[in-house]
Formats: structure tokens, sequence, C-alpha cells
């Protein structure tokens, strides 16, 4: 509890040359990284947009596979920011000891983690924007919207990243991180309206997606991409940027105790 | 003064792994710490570089108090950590320019420094290499090249050569007694006794925590151990029981101290003529006649019963 409260060491300009390591090995790999990026959900996008929609009627107004690219964006932001701030992660903070390197230099472990988190949540904007760019080139949503959201993708990348490494932080081992995809990021792609609207669901569990965080990235980044609708957008901002600092908070004091110990 | 260790405490619950460390280390001199494995070096070390909270006592590096302005001392400190840290995804010279960004050099100012760096290193026909392509020894002087690549007066090493052949053993005590040379101060840990009498001006010895013996390496030898060292091993003629049978029945006579690991007597004296005319007249037993080293040393304060790791 006590190592919540540390007061924050943090040099922005000591934490952007983390950012900038981590910038400099992803672009050597920056093509295979974004195909694969894309390749994934633009799979399902096409596989369950084209051949599901065409079973069914609008969604919302909207044709299913309209409404499945704009939770996919989400979905994918998600997806990315978790792999980069558990599986890249682990591998720097514990098995390439990278971490234990840059802190021999005149860094902290704040200034790390900033960086880090940075780059994370870097990296799934790279691959949200992505998919933005191909679902604006298909024309399901114009690309003003899909400027638009970009700022929101960020936000969401944060958030994920940010409670993504409270499991770097507790992982023995990169077969933890299969409780974190199981219990937590599959249940929410299905409760939170990535495939379906919420109202599929039984009332009960619906009220899940008011409290999980890829439900308030869906209920921000939808309505804005594909109507421009921006109504109650601060509290969907505000409950990501909640998780995004909490999250942090927590892996912050996780780290500390298993690092600075 | 470039560190300043006053009665360093460092404990993790009930384990008390610190227990009262104070020394000091003048500019230009290489300070080795000595110790078995859980001794506490590693720990003192990490105090040192501010990773941890000392228990008690207070710490000074490079003039600045740790871990309050841990930070900025850093800055003026090269560290050659123990394991492999370096990144596996760049080559040799980007393992550099990277480390140099996190102290702040400017691009230019790093590239202007790869290339002497290299030539430290003996990597210049490596600069592209990938470090996977590196050989443990390699790896290991890029490490030191990349600890020196803000140029700091102070390095502070965790067991520099452990895990390497003496080949690449003896290339890494040849750079640092070149940086010794040029006048950098150097704090090292290790757990090879030839390796701190070779290098260090000065050294400690760690045992549970405490400092239990500190001076030059001859100064220690001195103090603590007889000049001589006889050590007799094998069958004794006409005798059951070896080298240790002839220890309890003659060592006594002969040596100031003895004492027997194994199969192996040591006798510890400061004329060993006659032990070893004695000897001579024996049958079967065999003779090893040395100076005593800090090993010896090292081996009489912590024992020789085994430390896990």
């Amino acid at each position: 509890m006590s190592k919540l409260l540390v007061p924050l060491d943090l040099s922005p300009r000591r934490a952007l040359s983390v950012w900038r390591r981590n910038a400099d090995v992803w672009r050597r790999l920056a093509i295979p990284s974004l195909l694969g990026n894309l390749a994934d959900p633009l799979i399902y996008l096409l596989g369950l947009g084209l051949g599901l929609g065409a079973l069914l009627p609008q969604v919302h107004g909207v044709s299913y596979i309209s409404f499945l690219a704009t939770g996919t964006v989400a979905f994918s932001t998600m997806n990315a920011a978790t792999f980069e701030a558990l599986y890249s992660g682990y591998a720097r903070a514990h098995q390439q000891k990278t971490w234990e390197a840059i802190m021999n230099a005149p860094l902290s472990l704040d200034d790390v983690m900033a960086g880090e988190w940075l780059w994370a949540a870097t990296k799934s904007l790279f691959s949200g924007g992505a998919i933005l760019i191909v679902i604006s080139l298909f024309g399901l949503v114009p690309w003003t919207h899909a400027l638009a959201a970009l700022p929101l993708v960020f936000l969401t990348g944060l958030c994920f990243a940010g409670i993504g490494y409270i499991a770097t932080a507790l992982a023995p081992g990169y077969d933890f991180f299969m409780y974190w995809f199981t219990l937590f990021i599959s249940p929410m792609a299905m409760l939170c309206g990535v495939f379906f609207p919420l109202e599929q669901l039984p009332a009960f569990v619906q009220g899940a997606a008011l409290v999980l965080p890829l439900g308030h990235a869906i209920g921000a980044i939808r309505p804005l991409l594909l109507s421009g609708a921006t109504d109650g957008l601060w509290l969907h901002v505000l409950v990501l940027s909640a998780y995004a600092l909490i999250g942090m908070a927590v892996a912050r004091a996780l780290m500390r105790r298993r690092l600075l110990r | 003064m470039p560190l300043l260790i006053e009665n360093l405490h460092k404990h993790y619950g009930e384990l008390e792994v610190v227990r009262g460390i104070s020394l000091q280390l003048q500019p230009g001199e290489c300070f080795a710490l000595l110790g078995p494995n859980g001794a506490g070096k590693t720990t003192t070390l990490r105090c040192v570089l501010g990773h941890t909270e000392p228990s008690a006592g207070s710490i000074e590096l490079c003039g600045l108090p740790v871990p309050a302005r841990a930070r900025e001392a850093r800055a003026k400190v090269g560290v050659v950590p123990q394991s492999d840290s370096l990144d596996p995804d760049f080559t040799v010279t980007e393992n550099l320019l990277t480390f140099a960004r996190y102290f702040g050099l400017s691009r230019e100012a790093a590239q202007a420094r790869v290339p002497e760096l290299l030539t430290f290193a003996g990597l210049e026909a490596k600069a592209e290499a990938k470090v996977p392509a590196l050989s443990g020894g390699m790896k290991r002087r890029l490490t030191m090249a990349r600890a020196l690549v803000a140029d700091p007066d102070l390095l502070i090493m965790d067991e520099p050569t452990t895990g390497l052949d003496p080949q690449a053993r003896h290339l890494i005590w040849d750079r640092l007694k070149g940086l010794i040379a040029q006048g950098k101060t150097i704090f090292l840990t290790t757990h090879f006794m030839d390796e701190a009498e070779r290098l260090a001006h000065r050294i400690a010895i760690l045992d549970r925590g405490q400092i239990i013996a500190m001076g030059t390496p001859r100064e220690v030898i001195a103090a603590h151990i007889e000049p001589q060292v006889v050590e007799v091993f094998g069958e004794w003629a006409g005798h059951e029981g070896g080298a240790a049978a002839w220890a309890a029945a003659h060592a006594g006579e002969y040596a100031q101290r003895f004492e027997v690991s194994g199969e192996t007597a040591f006798c510890y004296l400061e004329h060993p003529e006659a032990l070893l005319a004695h000897l001579a007249a024996q049958g079967g037993l065999r003779t090893l006649h040395r100076p005593a080293n800090l090993e010896d040393v090292f081996l009489k304060l912590t024992g020789r019963e085994m430390r896990d790791e």
C-alpha cells in the first residue's frame, strides 16, 4: 500500500528516450508488424462482416459490417496495447533485463514505465489507426470521423496498457498471460458489444459493459465514427482515463515491489 | 570522494543481508568487494546505485546522497551488471548509441564516441553485428564499453569475469588495468581471489553481511595468515588414512596452524624447511609448497563449507 504513495520521480526527456528505444526496435520490423496488426482484424471484419452481415438486417441503423468495423477499431487497439504491455513488456522488464540496464543509467523506474506506457499506446495507435485508414478507404466511415477518433484510440491504448502492466508486474512467466486473456480480454469482447449490440444480452449481463473498459472504449469510438455523435463522450473518456491512471499506479507499486526491493 | 558508505544495513523481513558496512573509495583506486555467495555483495551494490532503499546507514555516490539523488549520481557512474542486459534487437553500435541517449548525449556526441569505445572493447570488426552473434567475452566487453559511454569517473562492476573462459578473463583484466591507468575509479565485486589480488589496490572481504577484513591484498594476507603454505595429500606409506592421518600425527609439530579438508592437509607456517625435510622422508605423501594468497585468507575467514546461491 505504501508503495502506491511513493512520490513520482519523472523526467519527461529521459522517459522519451525509452520510447525512442522501443520505436527504434519497432522500425526495423514495422512492415510485418503492421501487416500482422491489420491482417487478423481484417480477416474477421471481412469474413464476419460480409458473410454474417449478409444474413443480418441493419444493426442500429447501419450495415452490420460498419457496426462490426467500428467495434473492431476499439477491439484491435485493446489487443495491441495488451500484447505490448504483457508480452513485450515482460521481455524487457524481466527476461532481457532491458529495464535493469536502463535503470543503471540516470533513469528512474518511473521514467522507464512512462516511456513504455507511451510506447504501448503509440503502438496500439498504429494498429487502431491502420484499421481506421482501411475502413475509411472502404467508405465504411467518413475519414473526418476517423481522424477525430484518433485521440480516443490513443486513450484506449493508454487504458489497456496501464492495466496490462499489472499482469506484467505479477507474472512469473509468459504462461500467466493466458489468464489475463481468458478471464479478462476475451469475455470483454463478448460482453462489450464488439460483435453484436448489447441489447441482445440478458439485462443483468448488460450492466457489465457499464463497468468494463472496453464497453467505454466502444461507447466513445463507435458513435463518433458512425455519425460524429459525442453525447456522453466525457463520461467514457473519464472512465477510460481512470482505468489508465489507476492501472498504472497499481502496476507501478507492484513493479517497485518486484524490481526495487 | 567517489563513494562513501557508512554503517549500511539492509534487511528483508527477518533476514539481515547487509549488517553495518562502512567503506570509502579514494579517487583513482580499484576496490574489490570479495565474498562467498549470499555475503551481501550484490545487495550492497544495489543500495549504492539507489535500486533499493537501505534499512539504515548512509551512502554518498559521487558526492551525492543516495537514494535521494541517485538518478543524478548515476549520471556520473558506469555500471557493468552481472547478467547480460544488452539489447538483443540492436547491433553493437546501436547498443552504444541507444545507451548514450539515456545519458542525454546528443546523437553527434554519441557517434563521435563510438569508434573509441569499439576500440576499447576490441569490437571494431563487430560494429554492425547483432548481439546474439557475439561470444560471452565479447558481450562482457561491450557491456563495459556501454558503461563507459558517458565517460564516467567511477565504474561499478558486479562480478565482471564470472562465466568467462581464461582467455576472455585475461582480456577483461587487461582492459580494466587500462582503465585504472587512465585514473578511473573502479568498485567491483568478485569471488575470484586472483582477480582481486591482480587488480585491486584495496579489498574488503564480506561475509554474512559484514566486512571481516579490509586493506591492500598484501596487508590482508599479512594480517590474517602465515606467509607460507604446504599442502599435503596422497597415501602415507606404511600407515592407514593418508594425509589426514599424517596431519593428526605430525602437522602440529611443524606448522603454526593446519587444517584438513577432504583428502588434503593445509599447513600454514613461517619457515617451511623443517616440515619439507620431514615430508621428504615420508613415503607416498605428495606436497605442494607455495606462498599464502588471498584465497587462503578468504577460506580461513569464511570457512570451507559450501555456500548455496
